[in-house]
């Protein structure tokens, strides 16, 4: 039996040790802002912080997570307040929007370690994370933003309406 | 439904869309068809038509049928309703539309959306915002031209208004104005066409809680993986699944239908694990034992298949395009110029893989899934299962990207027969290896190009010929030449004013599965043409934005053998293309650009999708050939603009997946099986990869509005290389870049 937190919660797991984080996290107790990408640590779409630092769920086996502490993207701020979910939405950042939950948490880490990154310390920390839409360009714009080095240029707000989903519903 | 709201919506229907583009009333279609439950538009106190739907408190319920993949086409057509509506943003709701042919097209494919949607949508707010007006103008016994609509109220000239809920009934009794009556808004009236508009699904996607297809469930759904033919076509031999059935939480492995040609969308068949969760049945996929019978297409090697193609557009084929004589004037000798170019196989990879949830119950099929094509689903689930296509209710989830990708519903297919066959719901996800491994891939092409050159450098006759499997030999085994759809995207319509002209086409078999990806035709063919184009320039040692200008010729309309309405609407206007190579050339300072080693500007200027677009691109090159891009300007006329914000970020889209397949995307095969698996061998763009900064310049137009999501990409490619080669002097003529400049 491994006990650890997700998103502050005590959670308790005894399935198969090997099962990646990520499955977890999306089949068994429904957190689906975490997305399968790759499979193999090479998109960065699962990304999740693992006591705070960024890591990639689907190459987390459960056995690792005794005692650890994990955020998702649905704890990083439920309504998106955190000031990088803000500066995304300021810069319009997302087009698809399946990649962005894990460059949202990938940003998050790298100004937790560097509140003022530069390029380069932008390419380098977001390097892993592929947005096949290609976003890049507004990703850093919204970095920038949230870093506080860069006022955002215009763009519209977000909806102020509750939204209508896809058909899951 | 009561009978006022039947008869107004006939009425409405008849005088809006008598030219009958596209079915659109429910009620049109027999009975039998209406099985599909009613959208909230539908339920509403007055629906007049099926996009829209108006409730007593005021709420506008506007149905999407565009599926969203991240142009924002979800609410951007909307908006062009809710505009002539003059309806307040605010006050709209946004429902998501199940397949139904009752929309008219839902393939959310070609950069068509507001292309073929725009008036229609127009029309049918302006014809809901007439029958308000009129609604008031009765209640109050003033003549209607008293009356005007004013962002979600009527308003009298003395100053007393009606909000469009207290209306809404009274609306519903109204007659639908004549199209001919109809007063469509100025551009001057506009209230959200033009404007950036807020995306509707930002907040969810920014916490995680937009619901993709991956994310779609059922209650008791089982998970299935299966494992294909590595070959296309191949024959199941042998399954052992002794070990896959001992893993911990596999529940039963069971075998699809053999594919039989032609293969058009139908699943792939093969050998289905299913599990209690996505983890135990891929484990348990991993310990299947299966052999293959790999078939006809057992040989097909990527390299040997690249030679052929090559010694195809070596020898004359067969003309799609013939101007004057090209055989005459390259017998008077002179001054000649050949060249071959070849782009690889291309795999559309979306972040999201292929994921579809289907529940079968009694004869009935419910979908959930990211499709660009909830009809198309339609169609094949229902020639899958052998039922009618009114039994498949398909919903439309997010698409995590599609590129052409997710309007084949082969996948679609594979959860519904598992669902038969299972007797509950089941989700079928493709890891990305599958995706990687089993996709309909862009085509591989060769091209072959010969010019003769007068003494000043202008090409006087221009030969072109290409070879590349066609997207039509999955409809039809037979075809084995580029269709007309093929090489209308940027081969027969070459715009530059050339008195003798071929475009030639040399058949080509294809060995998997070929399908359409962002552009196209257009991603080979532009490479190929504009790269020539720069070929010509550099040999005359011209500045090639005065060589292009000159190439166009004076401005005309070319004759692109297209005949018709779209024809007359969307002419290849050579003024047009020219005015975007000047802006893109201004914009990024051309003129005062002066090439170094290892740093240079390349430009190229393609139209498609009816769009008019121009890229300057400037690359670096270092000692090790490791090539960067610092900044690109697109100029673009795309027709009249309606969210000036997410037609900039397609653009700024297109040029990271353009830069990509110039630099390092290509699938292979050996012995017939895919080669790469994952983003380990298919290599895509990365952030620091990507172009730094692409600036995008769109030209103020009130011309229709054209296409968007693609033709950002074809000019990427040759504006790139041709920037390598003023960098560098090695002129690149087949992608990907890669290794090539070290």
């Amino acid at each position: 039996m491994i006990t650890f937190k997700v998103n502050g919660v005590a959670r308790k797991f005894d399935g198969d040790p090997e099962m990646p984080l990520l499955w977890y996290l999306r089949d068994e107790i429904e957190l689906t802002g975490t997305k399968y990408g790759c499979g193999e640590g090479l998109c960065g779409a699962c990304t999740v912080h693992v006591n705070g630092a960024a890591v990639r769920s689907c190459q987390t086996q459960m056995q690792s997570l005794a005692g650890k502490s994990v955020t998702t993207i649905e704890g990083l701020s439920a309504t998106g307040t955190h000031p990088v979910q803000q500066a995304w939405k300021q810069v319009n950042a997302p087009q698809c929007g399946y990649c962005q939950t894990g460059q949202i948490m990938q940003a998050a880490a790298l100004l937790k370690q560097k509140p003022k990154p530069t390029d380069a310390d932008i390419d380098s920390a977001m390097r892993g994370n592929l947005c096949r839409c290609g976003t890049y360009q507004r990703i850093r714009e919204a970095i920038k933003v949230a870093a506080n080095t860069k006022p955002a240029a215009a763009k519209p707000a977000a909806a102020p309406k509750a939204a209508t989903k896809g058909g899951d519903e | 439904m009561n009978r006022i709201e039947v008869v107004t919506r006939r009425t409405f229907l008849g005088g809006m869309f008598s030219a009958g583009a596209f079915v659109l009333a429910a009620k049109l279609m027999p009975e039998e068809a209406m099985a599909a439950p009613l959208t909230k538009a539908e339920k509403a106190a007055w629906n007049p038509n099926v996009y829209l739907g108006i409730e007593t408190d005021g709420t506008v319920l506007l149905v999407t049928h565009r599926s969203e993949m991240g142009t924002g086409i979800r609410s951007v057509l909307p908006a062009v309703l809710a505009d002539e509506l003059e309806a307040d943003w605010k006050r709209v709701k946004l429902e998501q539309a199940i397949g139904d042919a009752k929309y008219g097209s839902q393939n959310t494919d070609g950069s068509c959306s507001i292309r073929d949607f725009y008036d229609a949508f127009r029309e049918a707010g302006a014809t809901a915002r007439h029958m308000l007006v009129a609604a008031a103008a009765e209640k109050w016994g003033v003549p209607a031209s008293e009356c005007k609509a004013q962002n979600h109220f009527v308003v009298h000239t003395s100053g007393k208004k009606l909000g469009y809920g207290e209306l809404a009934t009274a609306a519903a009794k109204q007659t639908a104005p004549n199209k001919a009556d109809l007063k469509l808004k100025t551009p001057a009236e506009f209230r959200y066409i033009g404007k950036a508009m807020p995306t509707e699904d930002i907040n969810d996607i920014v916490t995680g809680k937009g619901t993709f297809g991956i994310d779609a469930k059922m209650p008791g759904m089982v998970h299935a993986m299966i494992e294909r033919s590595p070959v296309y076509g191949g024959k199941l031999k042998s399954v052992d699944d002794k070990e896959a059935l001992a893993v911990k939480g596999v529940q039963k492995v069971v075998t699809l239908p053999h594919l039989t040609p032609p293969y058009g969308f139908k699943p792939l068949g093969g050998v289905a694990v299913i599990a209690n969760s996505t983890w135990a049945a891929k484990k348990g996929r991993e310990k299947l034992k299966i052999e293959w019978e790999a078939g006809e297409n057992a040989a097909y090697d990527s390299a040997k298949y690249k030679q052929q193609l090559l010694e195809t557009v070596r020898k004359p084929q067969k003309a799609a395009r013939n101007i004057g004589d090209v055989d005459a004037e390259f017998a008077k000798g002179g001054k000649i110029h050949e060249a071959e170019y070849y782009v690889p196989h291309l795999s559309h990879a979306p972040m999201e893989t292929p994921v579809a949830v289907a529940d079968f119950k009694d004869g009935k099929v419910v979908i959930h899934t990211a499709t660009q094509n909830p009809q198309a689903v339609q169609d094949t689930v229902a020639a899958a299962l052998g039922i009618d296509k009114k039994n498949v209710e398909c919903h439309v989830t997010l698409l995590g990207g599609g590129f052409g990708r997710k309007s084949k519903p082969d996948y679609v297919a594979e959860a519904a027969l598992l669902s038969k066959q299972l007797g509950k719901p089941v989700k079928v996800t493709w890891t990305r290896e599958d995706d990687i491994k089993f996709d309909y891939y862009h085509a591989v092409a060769a091209m072959y190009l010969k010019a003769r050159l007068d003494d000043k450098g202008k090409p006087t006759a221009w030969l072109q010929r290409c070879a590349f499997p066609s997207i039509g030999a999955m409809f039809s085994p037979a075809a084995n030449t580029g269709q007309g759809f093929e090489l209308g995207m940027g081969w027969t319509n070459l715009p530059f004013d050339i008195p003798n002209h071929r475009a030639e086409n040399g058949p080509a078999k294809a060995h998997v599965r070929i399908g359409w990806l962002r552009s196209v035709a257009n991603i080979y063919h532009a490479f190929g043409v504009h790269s020539f184009a720069d070929e010509l320039a550099a040999l005359a040692n011209r500045d090639r934005v005065e060589y292009l200008l000159e190439l166009l010729g004076k401005d005309r309309k070319v004759d692109i053998g297209a005949r018709g309405p779209m024809a007359d609407k969307f002419p290849l206007d050579t003024a047009r293309l020219r005015r975007v190579i000047e802006l893109a050339a201004e914009k990024s300072g051309w003129a005062k650009k002066k090439a170094t080693k290892g740093h240079a500007w390349g430009i190229a200027a393609h139209w498609s999708f009816y769009s008019f677009i121009a890229s300057v691109v400037e690359i670096v090159v270092d000692d090790k050939g490791k090539l960067r891009i610092p900044t690109v300007h697109i100029a673009a006329d795309v027709g009249r603009v309606i969210n000036p914000d997410r037609v900039q970020s397609q653009f700024e889209g297109a040029s990271a997946f353009g830069a990509g397949i110039a630099m390092m995307s290509e699938i292979t095969a050996k012995d017939g099986a895919i080669v790469q698996s994952n983003f380990n061998d298919y290599l895509v763009p990365r952030i620091q990869e990507s172009p730094v900064m692409t600036h995008v310049h769109l030209v103020d137009s009130n011309d229709p509005p054209a296409g968007v999501g693609e033709p950002g990409v074809p000019p990427m490619l040759p504006a790139i290389t041709n920037a390598i080669f003023a960098a560098t002097g090695k002129r690149i003529r087949e992608l990907p870049i890669r290794r090539q400049l070290a």
